[in-house]
C-alpha cells in the first residue's frame, strides 16, 4: 500500500491546550494552535522552535499519547481517531514509532536491551523464540551496536549507546514514519554527528519518513531538505531548508537564527558593538 | 564500551547494595528479625510445652530446669508462649502487611495509570481514609463485626493503606511519565501490562521499604489490640496479649510475663524500623 509520491503524513487544523496551575491561577496554555502540515513519503520534515514551541506535543499527538483539541490526522491514508482505543494505538504503531525526547528515561532500567526489543517485536509481529533472538541481533547491528549489548541493562550503557537502542527499539515494529523528539539534542557534538549519520542511513536503507525534532538550526541543515518553524504552537514559516534558514521571512526565524551560536560567533554587547572590541 | 565490561551479572551487584545500604545496624537487625522467625518457626523443636496449657500448681514458678523462664499466672511455660506467641505476632503483623501493601500498590498503579479525575478520585478516598486513626478504625471494625485477630488484621490493613499509597501513588507517577512507559504505552499494551511489566518493578524498592516499616507498627497496633482483648483472644499466645495478662500478676509481684513479651515486642519493631529506615534511606519514625 505503498502510495509513493503521496503524503504520508497529513496533519490539519490541529488544536491542543493544557490547562496549567489551579484556582485562580488557572490558565490555559495553547501547545497546538491551528497546526497544519504534510509529510511527503520518504522524505524528512525538520520542526524546529524554541522551549515550549510545542514540538513535543505535536510528536505526542501524531503518535497517539495525546489527544489533540481539535484537528485531522491521516497516517499513511488513513485517518486516525483522536482518542484511540488500544487496539487502534498497536496498529498505528505499525505505522509510527517515536523516539523520546529523554535518553536516560527512555528505556526500563530494570530491564535489558534484548527484552525491550523483543517486547515491541511480539506486540507488532509475533516474533518470539529464536526467530526474536536473531531480529535483536540484527537491529542491533542496524544501529551500530553489537550482540554483546543485548544483555545490557541500560544504567551500563552511553547517552548515545542508550539512544541507539531507542532507535533500534522504534525500528523493531517496522513503521514508515519515525518522529525523533530531539533524538540527539542530549548528546555530545560527536556523537551526536554518529547518530545523525547513523538515522541518515537507515532512512535511505528503509525508505523511512522521518519527522525531526530540534532546536538546534545546525542539526537541521544536516539532516532534512524541508523545516517548518513552530512559534508558541503555531507554524510561523516553513519551506526548503536552505530557503527558510539563509532567507527567512519571519522575524522569529531571523531571531532564532542570529540567536543560535556558530562557529564565528561572538558575544555582542546590546549597544550592537562586538564584546572583543570593547574589551581590548 | 567493551564487551567484558557488560558481563557484569546485575544480581551479584545488587546483593552488594543491599548490604551496602543496610549497614552493620541493618544486618544486625536482619539477624535479629531472622533469628524471631527462626525461633517461632522451630517452636515445637524448642520447647515440648504445650503453650495453652499448664497447671495451678506450677504458677508463678521461677526459670529453672523445667521451666526455662518459669511459668505464668496459670502455670504455662513462659518461654512456650514467647515462642507460639512471635507465630501470632508475626503472623498477623506479615498479613497486615501483606494487605496493606497489595492495595496500596494496586491503587497507586491505577491512579497513575489513568491520572486525573481518576486519581483525582482515589485522593480522595485516600484522605477520607487517614481521617480515621488506625486504632479507632480497628475498633470500630471489631464492633460493628466481631473481636478476633482476622476482624482487626483486615481493619488495620485497611487503616495503613493510605499511608503508603501516598507514597506508591507519587512514585509510580513519576514513573508513568518516563519515556519508556509512554514507548510501552506506545505499542499498544494494555495499562495492566505496561504498569505490572514496566512500572511495577521499578517502584518494587519503595514498595518494600513501605512493608519493613508498616511491619513494625502492625506489630505494635495488634498488641495494643490483643491488649484492650479486641484482637488475639485467649488462651492463644500472643505477646500484645501477654502483656495485658501480665499485668495482674505485675502487680503481685511477678513482672516476668509483661517484661518479656514487651521485651519482644520492642526488639521486633526497632529491628524492623531500622530495616525500613536503612532500605528508605530516611528517618525512622518516618511513615512509609
Ligand atoms: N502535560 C502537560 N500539561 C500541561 N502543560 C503542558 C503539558 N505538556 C506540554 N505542556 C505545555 O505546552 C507547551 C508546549 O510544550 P511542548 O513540550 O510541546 O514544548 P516543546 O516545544 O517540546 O519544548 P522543549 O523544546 O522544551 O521540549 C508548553 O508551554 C508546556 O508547558
Ligand atoms: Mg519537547
Amino acid at each position: 500500500m505503498s502510495t509513493t509520491g503521496g503524503n504520508v503524513i497529513e496533519i490539519s487544523g490541529l488544536r491542543k491546550e493544557f490547562a496549567v496551575g489551579r484556582g485562580r491561577r488557572r490558565r490555559t496554555v495553547r501547545a497546538l494552535d491551528d497546526v497544519s502540515l504534510s509529510v511527503a513519503d520518504g522524505s524528512c520534515l525538520a520542526v524546529v522552535g524554541e522551549s515550549g514551541s510545542g514540538k513535543t506535543t505535536l510528536a505526542r499527538v501524531l503518535v497517539g499519547l495525546e489527544r489533540a483539541d481539535a484537528g485531522d490526522v491521516v497516517l499513511a491514508g488513513r485517518p486516525v481517531a483522536q482518542r484511540p482505543r488500544r487496539a487502534e494505538r498497536r496498529s498505528r504503531a505499525r505505522d509510527i514509532q517515536m523516539v523520546f525526547q529523554d535518553p536516560n528515561g527512555s528505556l526500563n532500567r530494570r530491564r535489558t536491551v534484548e527484552a525491550a526489543i523483543r517486547e515491541v517485536l511480539a506486540a507488532h509481529h509475533r516474533v518470539t523464540g529464536a526467530d526474536a533472538r536473531r531480529r535483536v541481533d540484527e537491529l542491533l547491528d542496524q544501529v551500530g551496536l553489537r550482540p554483546a549489548h543485548a544483555r545490557a541493562l541500560p544504567g551500563e550503557l552511553s547517552g548515545g549507546q542508550q539512544q541507539r537502542v531507542a532507535i533500534a527499539r522504534a525500528l523493531a515494529a517496522e513503521p514508515r514514519v519515525l518522529v525523533l523528539d530531539e533524538a540527539v539534542a542530549a548528546l555530545d557534538v560527536s556523537v551526536q554527528a554518529q547518530v545523525l549519520n547513523l538515522l541518515a542511513e537507515i532512512r535511505r536503507a528503509r525508505r523511512l519518513t522521518y519527522l525531526f525534532i530540534t532546536h538546534d538550526l545546525s542539526v537541521v541543515r544536516q539532516v532534512s531538505e524541508e523545516v517548518v518553524v513552530m512559534r508558541q504552537g503555531r507554524i510561523v514559516e516553513r519551506g526548503s531548508t536552505s530557503e527558510v534558514l539563509d532567507h527567512p521571512r519571519h522575524p522569529y526565524t531571523v531571531l532564532l537564527r542570529d540567536s543560535a551560536p556558530r562557529p564565528g560567533w561572538r558575544p555582542r554587547l546590546s549597544n550592537g558593538s562586538d564584546l572583543a572590541e570593547v574589551e581590548t | 564500551m567493551s564487551a567484558e565490561t557488560l558481563a557484569r551479572p546485575a544480581a551479584r551487584r545488587r546483593g552488594g547494595d543491599l548490604a551496602e545500604r543496610l549497614g552493620p545496624l541493618g544486618i544486625a537487625a536482619a539477624v535479629v528479625i531472622a533469628l524471631i522467625t527462626l525461633a517461632a518457626l522451630c517452636a515445637p523443636l524448642i520447647t515440648s510445652h504445650d503453650p495453652a496449657v499448664g497447671s495451678v500448681i506450677e504458677r508463678y514458678q521461677s526459670p529453672g530446669a523445667e521451666h526455662l523462664l518459669g511459668t505464668d499466672q496459670s502455670g504455662r511455660d513462659l518461654l512456650a508462649r514467647l515462642l507460639y506467641g512471635a507465630r501470632t505476632s508475626l503472623l498477623g503483623a506479615a498479613v497486615v502487611v501483606l494487605l496493606a501493601g497489595g492495595g496500596a500498590t494496586l491503587l497507586a498503579l491505577v491512579a497513575a495509570w489513568f491520572g486525573r479525575h481518576v486519581d483525582a478520585f482515589l485522593g480522595r478516598v485516600l484522605d477520607l481514609l487517614f481521617a480515621f486513626p488506625n486504632l479507632l478504625l480497628a475498633i470500630l471494625a471489631v464492633a460493628v463485626f466481631r473481636t478476633g485477630l482476622a476482624q482487626v488484621t483486615i481493619a488495620l490493613a485497611i487503616a495503613y493503606v493510605p499511608y503508603s499509597a501516598r507514597v506508591l501513588r507519587s512514585v509510580a507517577l513519576r514513573e508513568r511519565r518516563l519515556a519508556y512507559v509512554q514507548a510501552a504505552e506506545l505499542q499498544g499494551l494494555s495499562g495492566a501490562v505496561v504498569s505490572l511489566r514496566h512500572i511495577l518493578p521499578n517502584i518494587a524498592p519503595q514498595i518494600l521499604t513501605g512493608a519493613a516499616i508498616n511491619f513494625g507498627y502492625a506489630m505494635i497496633d495488634l498488641a495494643a489490640l490483643s491488649f484492650l482483648g479486641l484482637g488475639v483472644q485467649p488462651p492463644t499466645a500472643d505477646w500484645g496479649l501477654m502483656v495485658s495478662q501480665g499485668k495482674d500478676s505485675l502487680l503481685q509481684g511477678h513482672p516476668q510475663q509483661s517484661m518479656y513479651a514487651g521485651v519482644c515486642i520492642v526488639v521486633a519493631v526497632a529491628a524492623f524500623s531500622v530495616i525500613g529506615e536503612r532500605l528508605g534511606g530516611r528517618k525512622a519514625g518516618g511513615r512509609a
